[in-house]
């Protein structure tokens, strides 16, 4: 006994120290505060640490715990015990080979699957690993590895000529929720490799496209056959928010997130106007608050629907009834949960195709409701409020409800069309009694 | 007007020697008889229970095939919630998403009759599950058709005609088949219903008397509450009443009972949710309808002909009354049938007139097996003796001719023609084989015995009408002066109790090998001769039942619909209430396509597991892959994009590795064979070795892209798979 005891005791510390080496799960992701907390920052050269600090700080000023390691430390793990230890994966580790530990491209897909978030950034050391990962959240990057994106158009002025590679971009996409209300004014500067988006997937998005007359070639080479990818094919910086609303940053150039170009100035080519500081702070903040869920975050809670005039959700509706839906929806402002305004979320009740779609009318205070006549079909139908919208989280909610027709005692008893046909049968019986009357008796 | 109805009772054969007993030499020679008259239909009445309970003996206590599970869900409903919850009854687990109006679409006799038969034990305190009434519904009420038999052969014969009827329709196979224990069908209750409306007519017809003819038309409403085979009622009654109006033997008798029967009859039909109007507006029920007319035409020229005395002047009237009659009819036919008043004959009824119609028209039909043309191997089946004494037994009725012995000629020749058009509806026939039979067995050995108990003095004066009743064999006893005649009959009685008694041993051995088994749960020999059950059918559906979510929606055949539904308790897309072909056929199409086509269309269905049915590992031949035929033809009636060529190589079926390519790949295939490339299912033979086809599969490496296996049964022989939600990044 007295042996178990000092072996407890030895053992105590080591489990101390072994948990706080863990990071602690207790302010981890949830469904109440669907902001990351935890990321795990993997890099190829740990000068990445200086050379990218700002980008660094404004996260952890945002409350964000960076797990800053080399991209082959043999002790890397995403999950343990069935647990993610992260909420969110920053791969700025273009050149990797092979991850160290018990990562590699299934488990990073997998963490992305089981709804965490991922940034990756390549330039032009991009390994077959980075572009393995980015393929399968449906980017190609190019495929020649010593093509950049050369833009003779827009491209930032310098001193120097130079080969057009350093693209200033100021083309975003039009959405408030993916860059923040405020307007990025300067363009973004960006250097490195372009990608195509996957035509067969529906969910990636381009957030920074090439101009027109941007290529993809190697700078250093004669162009001797045309470019695979030109114009507006390529795309500087995309964005995928999958089917479990887990959202993924993709870029061709880890330089955009660096301290240089963070803070130097820009004038694109053609402009007269000299940004004292480039868009890129203002850009990589914005998409990473996008991307670890500090915006456009929904959630809807309390659907409700019953009949007009009673509260209580019936198992069970028959054609023709009156009911009434309601559902609430709130938006995550990245501290809490704030009423989200919109005026076109829509209810389909819906059987095989959408028999009722009506448009919810809000209160401006999170609650959307309608009310509507069940049609005169009967069979198992759903309440499916299907809410895309760019930048938003999918709100894809469906509640099934059978719809019977009447029962036998819920028809209408007299018919007042057909009173003629009442009279026809009560007068053909009475007369039929009286007949039998004077036939039997009349003698 | 031909008076030859007066088939009261016979007087009973004079019982002239001495009772061998000494309670019965007290008791009077009727007596006597009815004493053991009553003794042997007792008997016969608990034989036809007992020998239909061979399944609960082999097997257990449980409800057989498939439709049957469907009438047990709505019964153990109709008893938990009561009449009119069951009357109501919108059943959304079922044709997902359409859902099925229960009440409205089912013959609820079956049910009401087994909750009123467990009311009835409930209230006598028999504690009694509602699945063990379920179980021995068919039997007892086969028991009652015995009774009915008798009663119904004693009216268009005599009693010794009725007993033995009772006796032979007790263990008919082809009656044995729907009815036995466990076999919780219509049918089981039908047959009883059938036969008790035609005896109350015939006895309506035979009396004249109204209080028959209503009891005939409440025996009309039971069988129109059971079974859709009721049609059958009310298209033979008024061929019949036109049989008889035809050979001139109408009578005030025939009016009386016509009319009551059909009038009352067709009321109380429309009380009956899923026949409704039909009475009035389908094209199947105006045959009965006309009659009704022309009825009270005849009436009514009776009744001229009464006040006119003059044959001229009635002849043109006649002509005249005649010509407007049908007139009138075929015109009022020819508006409601263009106006759409009356709906056309249905599918069902153009495949009996028509035994090819189906197959060229209604795939859907002739894919069920029961409903193939009889083979004449099951008419042996199911008849043995009774198929040689059917004509034998016409033959006698013909020599009789009366109201009733016309009824029971045109009963069994009707019957038998539908009966060698679909299997299934030997069953209708059996009655009627049964009576016609018993008759030509009780006239013959009536004829025997008498022959032999007159010994030489009498016989030689017996009508030439009685001899010449007797088979071949009996009429060289037509010579009276020979001298083995006596001896002769006695040969002859052996010889048909011979026959009889292979007929019994037949029966027996049919019931106990070929129509005991539940279906559900297979049985097999083992290599050492020893029984081997098969029980995954029960397996699968317990395995849906406790491991998918409850609002889970399941897609199979349409054959397991109405099974994952009472058993597994999970919605379904299909089942064998086959009312919407589309649906089915979108089921057919999703089978044979593509995987990633059948992926949306199983999207768009909501379904969340997949079944099959493979035989290959057990050698079960009544598997998918050997449905799917059916399901290429039942998909592509209404889809066109399916095929059937392409799933075949030059007109032949096959899965080998000389398949066609679509076969290969389709739904269906991947299915029933995924992961079967790696099993040895016989010794010396290679992997993928398919048992139930004889044939080595011919893709053995079959990936899934969208579904998963979720459960395979013990034996292979039920597959689920779990349709995966779509592609989190795409």
């Amino acid at each position: 006994m007295a042996k178990l005891a000092l072996l407890f005791l030895f053992a105590l510390p080591l489990l101390l120290s072994l948990t706080s080496l863990l990071p602690l799960p207790c302010n981890a992701f949830s469904v109440d505060r669907p902001t990351d907390r935890r990321l795990l920052v993997l890099v190829d050269d740990l000068a990445i640490r200086s050379s990218h600090s700002r980008f660094f700080s404004s996260l952890q000023a945002r409350g964000y715990d960076l797990d800053l390691r080399h991209a082959d430390d043999p002790g890397l793990a995403l999950r343990r015990y069935g647990q993610y230890l992260y909420d969110g994966l920053i791969l700025f580790s273009p050149s990797v080979q092979r991850f160290g530990g018990s990562l590699d491209l299934a488990a990073v897909l997998d963490f992305v699957d089981a709804g965490h978030d991922l940034i990756l950034a390549a330039d032009s050391s991009t390994s077959d690993l980075i572009r393995e990962i980015a393929t399968e959240c449906g980017v190609d990057f190019d495929e020649d590895p010593a093509a950049m994106v050369i833009d003779h158009t827009s491209y930032a002025v310098s001193e120097t000529e130079g080969d057009h590679t350093l693209i200033a971009s100021d083309d975003f996409i039009k959405s408030d929720v993916i860059l923040g209300d405020k307007k990025i004014e300067a363009p973004v500067l960006f250097r490195g490799i372009g990608h195509s988006l996957n035509t067969a997937n529906s969910l990636v998005l381009k957030v920074l496209p090439a101009s027109p007359a941007a290529y993809s070639a190697n700078p250093l080479m004669k162009l001797s056959s045309p470019p695979s990818l030109t114009g507006s094919a390529i795309s500087l910086v995309s964005i995928v928010q999958a089917r479990n609303n887990a959202r993924i940053l993709i870029t061709g150039s880890l330089d955009m997130f660096s301290n240089r170009f963070l803070k130097s100035g820009v004038q694109k080519a053609g402009r007269s106007i000299k940004h004292e500081k480039s868009g890129n702070e203002q850009f990589v903040t914005e998409i990473s608050k996008w991307v670890f869920h500090e915006r456009g975050h929904l959630k809807a809670v309390n659907v409700h629907h019953h009949k007009v005039g009673e509260t209580n959700e019936p198992s069970m509706y028959r054609i023709n009834d009156d009911l009434e839906y309601s559902v609430e929806i709130y938006e995550w402002s990245g501290s809490s949960w704030e009423p989200y305004v919109a005026d076109d979320v829509q209810v389909q009740f819906y059987m095989m195709s959408p028999y009722v779609l009506k448009t919810l009318a809000t209160d401006h205070k999170g609650l959307y409701s309608t009310s509507f006549k069940v049609p005169d079909v009967y069979g198992v139908f759903q309440f499916k409020v299907e809410h895309q919208k760019l930048g938003y989280t999918s709100l894809s909610l469906s509640k099934q409800i059978p719809v019977r027709p009447f029962r036998h005692n819920e028809y209408e008893r007299f018919i007042t069309t057909a009173f003629p046909y009442y009279g026809a049968s009560f007068s053909t019986m009475v007369a039929f009694f009286i007949f039998s009357i004077v036939y039997l008796y009349n003698k | 007007m031909g008076a030859k109805a007066e088939n009261g009772p016979k007087p009973p054969p004079p019982l002239s020697s001495p009772p061998p007993f000494k309670a019965l030499v007290k008791l009077k020679t009727k007596q006597q008889e009815l004493l053991i008259r009553s003794a042997a239909l007792a008997l016969i009445y608990v034989l036809a229970f007992a020998i239909r309970l061979f399944s609960v003996l082999r097997y257990e206590s449980m409800i057989h095939e498939f439709d049957p599970y469907f009438n047990y869900r709505t019964t153990l409903f109709l008893t938990r919630n009561g009449f009119y919850e069951f009357w109501n009854w919108f059943d959304s687990e079922s044709w997902y998403p359409l859902g099925r109006i229960i009440g409205g679409t089912l013959y609820p006799g079956l049910m009401v009759t087994a909750a009123l038969i467990y009311r009835a034990l409930r209230f006598l305190t028999f504690a009694v599950h509602i699945r063990e009434v379920c179980v021995l519904t068919a039997p007892f009420f086969a028991s009652n058709t015995t009774l009915v038999a008798y009663f119904f052969g004693k009216e268009i014969w005599d009693a010794g005609a009725g007993l033995v009827a009772a006796a032979l329709i007790a263990i008919c196979p082809g009656y044995i088949s729907r009815s036995v224990a466990g076999s919780y069908d219509n049918e089981g209750v039908a047959i009883f219903a059938l036969l008790f409306t035609f005896y109350l007519f015939v006895k309506a017809v035979n009396t004249g008397s109204l209080a028959w003819s209503l009891a005939s038309a409440f025996g009309y409403f039971y069988m129109v509450s059971a079974w859709g085979g009721y049609v059958f009622i009310i298209n033979l009654i008024p061929l019949y009443v036109l049989v008889l109006l035809v050979t001139g033997r109408y009578s005030m008798r025939l009016y009386v009972a016509y009319n009551c029967m059909y009038v009352l009859g067709m009321m109380l039909a429309m009380q009956i949710r899923f026949v409704g109007f039909q009475h009035v507006q389908s094209g199947e029920h105006m045959a009965a309808m006309g009659v009704f007319f022309l009825m009270q035409v005849f009436y009514f020229l009776y009744w001229v002909k009464d006040m006119l005395n003059d044959t001229k002047l009635f002849q043109s009237f006649l002509q005249i009354t005649l010509t407007c009659a049908i007139g009138v009819g075929t015109l009022a036919l020819g508006i409601g049938m263009a106006s759409g008043y009356i709906s056309p004959w249905t599918g069902r009824f153009y495949s009996l007139l028509d035994p090819t119609y189906a197959k060229d028209h209604i795939p859907i039909i002739a894919s069920v097996s029961e409903h193939q043309p009889t083979a004449w191997s099951s008419f042996m089946f199911d008849f043995h003796i009774l198929l040689i004494l059917f004509p034998a037994g016409l033959y006698f009725c013909f020599k009789r001719l009366s109201d009733a012995t016309i009824f029971i000629v045109m009963y069994g020749l009707t019957s038998m023609y539908f009966a060698s058009v679909m299997v299934r509806l030997i069953l209708v026939a059996a009655p009627a084989v049964c009576l016609i039979s018993a008759i030509a067995i009780s006239a013959t050995i009536k004829n025997l015995t008498t022959l032999i108990r007159k010994k030489s003095k009498a016989a030689l004066t017996v009508s030439s009408k009685a001899t010449s009743n007797l088979k071949a064999s009996a009429k060289a006893l037509l010579d009276q002066s020979l001298p083995f005649q006596q001896n002769g009959a006695i040969a002859v009685l052996f010889g048909a109790f011979y026959l009889l008694s292979r007929y019994a041993t037949h029966c027996t051995w049919v019931t106990s090998e070929a129509y005991s088994s539940p279906s559900i749960v297979l049985a097999a020999r083992g290599a050492h001769g020893g029984r081997v059950i098969f029980d995954d059918y029960r397996e699968a559906y317990y395995w849906l039942r406790q491991n998918t979510p409850p609002d889970a929606k399941v897609m199979s055949w349409w054959d397991y619909g109405y099974q994952i539904t009472a058993m597994g308790n999970r919605t379904v897309i299909v089942d064998n209430n086959t009312w919407n072909n589309t649906h089915i056929a979108t089921v057919g199409r999703a089978m044979s396509s593509y995987e990633h086509e059948a992926y949306e269309i199983m999207q768009s269905l909501d379904v969340d597991y997949v079944l099959v049915v493979f035989g290959g590992l057990t050698g079960y031949s009544s598997d998918d892959i050997n449905k799917f035929l059916w399901m290429v033809r039942i998909g592509g009636g209404v889809f066109p994009v399916i095929k059937e060529p392409d799933y075949l190589v030059n007109g032949e079926y096959r899965v080998d590795k000389g398949a066609a390519p679509k076969m290969l790949n389709c739904l269906m295939y991947k299915l029933s064979y995924y992961r079967f490339g790696e099993v040895t299912t016989e010794y010396g033979k290679p992997t993928g070795y398919d048992r139930a086809r004889g044939v080595e599969i011919g893709n053995k490496d079959i990936k899934l892209e969208y579904l998963e296996e979720a459960f395979t049964t013990s034996n292979w022989i039920i597959r689920i798979y779990k349709v995966k939600p779509p592609k989190n990044r795409w």
